[in-house]
Parts: C-alpha cells; sequence; structure tokens
C-alpha cells in the first residue's frame, strides 16, 4: 500500500510543514516515508508544495507524477496541480481563496473553507491543520490521532496550549468535514 | 534508537559531527546549502570550526590545513563547486591528507540546473583533478544511508590517509526521512595521527606535502600509495543485492536510482519478470567481482543512470562480454519513474525470452 499526496500553496500558508506533520506521523506509525519540497526559484513568490509518500513499503522514489491526493491551498496551485492526479483520487481544495471548482470528473473534490475556519477557530495559522485534516481523511491510512500527535511534536513546544488545541481542533474539523463530503464515486 | 525526520543534507551534517569532525569550510550553492547552514549553526556547540570561505577553491584549502594539523575535517558543496575543488582534492591525495567531501550533485553540465542528476560519477570515480590518484567514493540511496557512509567516510579517510566523497544528489539532499542518527565520536578515543603537525616539540618534525621533485622520490611515493590503494579494493567493496537469486535481469543502479530500482525489482516481479538489482554503495573501490560472478549466469545486465552512461563502462568492465549490457539513463535533471524503467527491463526480458526460444530479432 503507498499514497502519495501533494501539498500546494503560497509560500507561508504552511503547505511544507503540513507535509511534515504527516511524514511524522507516518514515522511514528512505523510506516515507510518520504518528504520533498519543491526547491527550485518557484518558491519565491510564487507556488510552494510538497510531495509525501506514505508507504508500507520501502519508497522508491519521493518524486510522484500522479499523486493520489493533492492540496490546493491557493488558486495558482490548483491550475498547476489539477491534471497531473491520479485518475479516482481526491483534491481539497482551500475554497476561502480558491472560487473555482475542480473541471475534472474522475477525480473527488473536498471543498474547506480552511482560512475562514481557521479564523472562527481564533487561530488564523491553523488554515494548514484544518487543509491537513482533510487530507488524512482522503488518505485513509493514517489514523487523525497518530496526526494530533505528530502536530503537538511539531509543534506544540513553539506555540503553546491554547494554539495547539486549536490546531488540534482544525484537524478535527477539517477531517470531520471530509468525511461528511460525498465524493459520488 | 529514536528515529527522526531530517533533510538528507541535515542529515550528513549532524553524522559529520558525530564522527569526531570539528572543522567544515564551505561555500553555498543549491542544492546543498541547508548542510553548510546546519554546520553554522551546530559547529560552534560542539566547539569546532565553520568558516563559510570566500571560494570553493579557499575552502577545500582550509580542508588541506586542517587536515594537515590531524583535524577530522569536511567541506561540501554541489557539482559545479565541487569541480573547483578538484585542485585541491589532488593536493590532499598527494600529501596522503584525509578529507571527507560531500557532493550534492545537480544537473549539468556547467551551471545546469538545480534538479537531482549522476553526472559526475565520472570526476568522482576516475580522478576529476591531476594526477595518479584515487578517491573513496561513497554513494547513499537514503537519508539513513547517507548519516552512516558519512560517517564511515571519516574512518576510511583516516585508516588510509585518503580523501573520500559521499556522491549524493539534490533529491537526496533536499528529501526528507527517517534516520537513525549514529552515535557521538568521542574524538580523544580517534585512532592518533603521528604523521600530523601537531607541534614539533621533543619530536622529529613531520613533513606534509605534495611535491617530491625527483621522480625516484615521487614514484616510491606512488607505490607505497598504490599499496594502500590495493589494500582499499581488497577490503572496502561495498554494495547491496536484491533478489538476484534467480533473477534473468539483473539492473545495476546506484544512489537516488538504486533506490528507484528496489521498487521496479518489486513491480517487475509482480508482474512475472524475475528481475534482481545490484546496487554498488562504493562506486570506488566498485563491485567489479560482485558484478562479474552474477552475470556469468544472468543473461541480461541493465545499467540504470541519471546520466548519458558512465557507471555503465565499470558494469560492462566487470561483465566483460558474460552478458548482454544495455544502458537506460535520463538526464538533464529527470529522475525517471519506477514505470518507466519497468518497460524497459520488460522488453529485455521479452527479447530474451524470443532469444532462447530460437526466434531471431527482425
Amino acid at each position: 500500500m503507498e499514497r502519495s499526496v501533494v501539498f500546494a500553496g503560497f509560500g507561508g500558508q504552511g503547505v511544507l510543514l503540513a507535509g511534515k506533520v504527516l511524514a511524522r506521523a507516518a514515522m511514528d506509525l512505523g510506516l515507510h516515508v518520504t518528504w520533498l519540497p519543491s526547491y527550485g526559484p518557484e518558491m519565491r513568490g510564487g507556488t510552494a508544495n510538497c510531495t509525501v509518500v506514505v508507504s508500507t513499503d520501502p519508497v522508491g522514489s519521493p518524486i510522484v507524477d500522479a499523486p493520489d491526493v493533492l492540496l490546493a491551498m491557493n488558486g495558482p496551485s490548483l491550475d498547476k496541480f489539477e491534471g497531473r492526479v491520479t485518475p479516482g483520487g481526491v483534491i481539497v481544495v482551500n475554497s476561502s481563496l480558491v472560487p473555482r471548482a475542480v473541471t475534472r470528473k474522475d477525480v473527488g473534490e473536498v471543498r474547506l473553507a480552511a482560512n475562514d475556519l481557521a479564523r472562527e477557530l481564533g487561530e488564523p495559522r491553523a488554515a494548514n491543520m484544518a487543509a491537513l485534516g482533510a487530507i488524512v481523511w482522503a488518505i485513509g491510512t493514517v489514523p487523525l490521532e497518530a496526526v494530533k500527535a505528530a502536530m503537538r511534536g511539531e509543534l506544540g513546544a513553539k506555540i503553546g496550549e491554547k494554539a495547539a488545541q486549536a490546531n488540534e481542533a482544525a484537524l478535527e474539523q477539517g477531517f470531520a468535514l471530509g468525511q461528511k463530503t460525498n465524493l459520488g464515486t | 534508537m529514536e528515529r527522526q525526520l531530517m533533510t538528507g543534507n541535515e542529515a550528513m551534517a549532524e553524522a559529520a559531527l558525530r564522527a569526531g569532525c570539528r572543522a567544515y569550510f564551505g561555500y553555498p550553492i543549491t542544492p546543498q546549502n541547508e548542510l553548510l547552514e546546519y554546520m553554522a549553526r551546530r559547529m560552534p556547540q560542539v566547539g569546532g570550526a565553520f568558516v563559510q570561505a570566500e571560494s570553493e577553491v579557499a575552502a577545500i584549502n582550509m580542508c588541506y590545513g586542517a587536515a594537515a594539523a590531524g583535524v577530522r575535517v569536511m567541506t561540501s558543496s554541489s557539482s559545479p563547486g565541487v569541480s573547483l575543488k578538484m585542485e585541491g582534492i589532488s593536493y590532499m591525495a598527494g600529501a596522503d591528507l584525509p578529507v571527507v567531501v560531500v557532493n550534492v550533485a545537480r544537473g549539468g553540465p556547467g551551471l545546469g540546473n538545480i534538479a537531482p542528476a549522476q553526472g559526475d560519477y565520472f570526476q568522482a570515480t576516475k580522478g576529476g583533478g591531476h594526477g595518479d590518484y584515487r578517491m573513496i567514493v561513497l554513494a547513499p540511496s537514503t537519508v539513513n544511508e547517507a548519516a552512516a557512509l558519512t560517517q564511515l567516510a571519516f574512518d576510511l579517510a583516516d585508516k588510509y590517509r585518503v580523501p573520500a566523497m559521499v556522491l549524493a544528489d539534490g533529491m537526496l539532499g533536499q528529501m526528507m526521512e527517517p534516520v537513525e542518527l549514529p552515535p557521538f565520536v568521542d574524538v580523544g578515543s580517534l585512532p592518533p595521527k603521528p604523521w600530523a603537525l601537531s607541534g614539533a616539540q621533543g619530536r622529529e618534525p613531520n613533513y606534509v606535502a605534495s611535491f617530491a621533485l625527483d621522480p625516484y622520490d615521487l614514484r616510491e611515493l606512488n607505490r607505497r600509495r598504490l599499496a594502500r590503494y590495493q589494500q582499499i579494493e581488497a577490503h572496502e567493496v561495498r554494495w547491496e543485492e536484491v533478489q538476484t537469486e534467480d533473477a534473468e535481469v539483473l539492473l545495476v543502479a546506484y544512489g537516488t536510482m538504486g533506490r528507484i530500482a528496489k521498487t521496479v525489482v518489486r513491480l517487475a516481479r509482480a508482474e512475472g519478470t524475475r528481475a534482481g538489482l545490484l546496487r554498488p554503495i562504493t562506486l570506488w573501490p566498485f563491485p567489479y567481482g560482485p558484478i562479474r560472478r552474477l552475470a556469468q549466469r544472468i543473461p541480461v545486465v541493465l545499467t540504470v543512470e541519471l546520466s548519458m552512461g558512465q557507471m555503465v563502462e565499470d558494469v560492462r568492465l566487470a561483465v566483460e562480454g558474460r552478458a548482454q549490457t544495455p544502458f537506460y539513463g535520463e538526464m538533464g535533471g529527470v529522475v525517471p519513474t519506477p514505470r518507466d524503467i519497468l518497460q524497459e527491463v520488460k522488453a529485455h526480458a521479452l527479447q530474451r525470452g524470443k532469444h532462447e526460444a530460437g526466434v531471431r530479432p527482425a
């Protein structure tokens, strides 16, 4: 079993961190995992992205042409990566910033207002964790509890208990929204 | 041991510190910058020397000085920067000085790009600098192995008094994977270096240089060096084999391509083609013997590289006509998918099957 995710957005939206939290959760579960950032000049002012591959076997290539799951935190990311998602895969779209819907008919779409959700939780920086919650649901092989623990391991000491709780709530609500979404497949 | 997520660049830096590296000299270049940054932060914490030099040439010559003083020393760069270090590496080989050089290789030639590539194999293994010398070259395929081989590079460099290179690439440098870091070495417990320029009070002065004007003197030095190189070839060849026992097609691939080839072996076998893999871990000394042994019974030895074809020349030297030796390569920083290579493996297996059934190629 191998699942791949591309996390994409503007630099500063926390997509690299969201990917790292997922990778850490997979590591803590004893799974094989790779995390590969885009490190080209596109990072300056353009889109940032990372690819996470989670597998029960050693991961051959951390470079993935057709990810199973895509997180599009902004419009340019959806434009760039929509065509690459593997048929039958899932795209999580941050509808706070991306007005348009996914145009492909062979992939599922989860529309999640990540920035609005985070703001309502009193922690605007938690938008990436809300999105990660939906991603965790879409992957289906990494338990949410492990991701919450990994988030605390990665961030807990830096952001304090109140913000950590808000991030946990964001993860839970993102996951719950995924559960409620009818992908029509 | 605790596992942690680290990039290859960070893991190689931390492993170096744990191996007792107490001097680092470097100059920034993508995709190895995180190694230099990590050293800038961590080296003062362990009481060592970090200098961001004015150039790659300066950095490698600072390594010469530190190595001559007996310190475990490292530099790192990426392909164009490593080219600039070649003169210094030759001088260190000529002065019998241990040093570890990390090359987080990128697309080339020239300025090329910053994507992963394996076009520096010839430079690393065939003497990128001038003169008659050898350099140990270790090729990790995972972040965990990058850490382990960095530590090994220090031990081998010291043991044989030679430069040692860790040849990685942009993908291995930038990616994160779980890593179990090697333990901290007590610097005081490392084998003594009686040849080092440690202060001559109370003993005969030592002489460290790569200069011997008299041809007979230089011949003698080179003969001693050759004897050490032969020791390395006899004792330090390292490689990994994956499902070679019953293979009908043997893949040979190192580093990033080596890990991708492992997936290819799994996919091929799931589809009924008996593929196997030999992954060289030391590129020099090269595993000629193990490849030759396998080529005696495996009819197709397919070399896969991120280059026009460089290591394939060593594979063909090893095989010496015992098997077919096709090549598959990608260039310019493009990394093929396991499926791309799988097609190649299946095509060769099919061709072989037809040949054995007596069908002549059209």
